[in-house]
């Protein structure tokens, strides 16, 4: 009984750890070819489909974190706003009362001023008449007095009746010189 | 082969080496064989693979893109990026052919049909050393300069002088010889050893099932026992290739590294 490896080693008796050569060659060149093409053709769109994939994420998350902060910024921005409006009306509002107070207190004043004025004014006008009627009397009385006094002494003052008499016709005469 | 023996009256053959070879398949040309072939047709499954799932770049990956991203991912970052270090882009398309190679022409040893891991004919894993021992050389060359990566070498930096006798050598024999010879010696080893092994329960199986009545029962274990060990050689030619670009990695490390 010839053992297996003795029949086929009579033909080809080539030991497993020795390479052929066409072998190594063959195996070469196909790694080669393959080397060639994944560098070529599959290596780069892996690396792009990576670098695309980074992009998106990154990208949606720096748009979603902008956006945030816009959104943030507005909410603040508009907060502001209403606080100055608030307070600008409360000024406003304050300021009219104000306002008003004053605008109250100057009529007042004026009306006063014009009620204290149009009383110092008829006063001094009615003194002005009374010390006109004063000056006036003052001459006339004395024109009267001495009128009379003439006509007093000129007539003889020596009884009761003609005394009335001289009185009533002096009172007659100023009636009638009135 | 095995019929022809059998018939000749011979007892049960156990498989040997000579199982690995395979006659030409036109006339007496030595490129094509079996091997050869299968070679050349794990080119084009690769690349096709690999160029179709990778052609759109999508965002949002299809499942075949997915399945390529998958196995460029692992190469590019577990053997790219965590071995080699910054430099790592480079030498990515490399490690990544290199994986995608010997593990496609690893799994044809269990592809009904094909059954036949191409790396269990030595020459191929030795043309594919070629590779990796001309570029861990000429990375550090480039980086380093041909005196001082020599020096490098045979004199390891912060060691007694006298050390030297020993160590020079078996510095030199192992960037030079060892490295490049264990690299191709134990993906071959490994598919020749793995291949031989599932010929023995599938061969065994076939004769158990050829003799006697009882015999024939037997041969049941023989094949079951042959098809778990496919699994456990999916297992094996998947972490050779896995091996063998790691150590590649590694070694393109070293060169790129400042110091031995």
């Amino acid at each position: 009984m010839i053992s297996r490896f003795e029949f086929l080693s009579a033909g080809e008796g080539a030991s497993p750890v020795v390479p052929k050569p066409a072998e190594i060659i063959v195996g070469f060149i196909a790694f080669g070819i393959l080397f060639f093409l994944l560098r070529t053709r599959a290596v780069p769109k892996f690396e792009k489909a990576y670098k695309d994939r980074t992009e998106a994420i990154q990208g949606g998350l720096e748009r979603a974190e902008i956006a945030q902060r816009e959104a943030s910024q507005a909410l603040t921005m508009y907060q502001a706003q209403l606080a100055d409006a608030r307070g600008e009306a409360a000024k406003l509002r304050d300021e009219a009362r104000v306002e008003g107070a004053a605008i109250l207190e100057q009529m007042r004043t004026s009306a006063q001023e014009e009620a204290s004025r149009i009383t110092a004014a008829a006063r001094a006008s009615i003194d002005a008449e009374r010390q006109q009627a004063y000056n006036a009397l003052i001459t006339q009385v004395g024109a009267i007095a001495t009128d009379l006094a003439s006509k007093i002494v000129g007539e003889a003052l020596d009884d009761q009746a003609r005394q009335s008499r001289v009185v009533e016709r002096f009172l007659e005469d100023m009636e009638k010189a009135k | 082969m095995h019929t022809l023996l059998r018939e000749a009256g011979n007892g049960f053959i156990p498989p040997s080496s000579a199982d690995f070879d395979f006659p030409p398949i036109f006339g007496n040309s030595i490129l094509f064989t079996k091997p050869v072939l299968m070679v050349f047709l794990s080119v084009i499954i690769a690349a096709s693979f690999f160029i179709a799932s990778s052609r759109k770049a999508a965002i949002v990956p299809s499942k075949l893109q997915y399945a390529g991203e998958s196995v460029y991912t692992f190469i590019r970052n577990e053997l790219g990026r965590d071995v080699i270090g910054p430099e790592f882009m480079r030498f990515v398309p490399f490690l990544f052919s290199l994986f995608v190679f010997i593990l496609v022409n690893n799994v044809f040893g269990v592809i009904p049909l094909l059954q036949f891991p191409t790396m269990s004919h030595i020459g191929f894993p030795v043309g594919v050393t070629i590779f990796s021992y001309i570029c861990y050389h000429y990375v550090a060359i480039k980086k380093h300069g041909l005196g001082k990566y020599l020096k490098d070498i045979c004199f390891m930096p912060g060691i007694p002088k006298p050390v030297y006798l020993i160590l020079t050598p078996v510095e030199l024999l192992t960037y030079l010889v060892t490295r490049p010879l264990t690299l191709s010696m134990r993906l071959f080893a490994n598919m020749f050893a793995g291949h031989l092994l599932l010929l023995v329960f599938t061969l065994g199986g076939e004769y158990l099932l050829m003799s006697g009545i009882l015999l024939k029962f037997l041969s049941i274990f023989s094949f079951g026992l042959a098809i778990g060990l496919s699994f456990f050689e999916l297992g094996i030619q998947c972490l050779q290739a896995y091996i063998f670009t790691l150590l590649t990695a590694l070694y393109i490390a070293g060169a790129l590294a400042d110091e031995h």
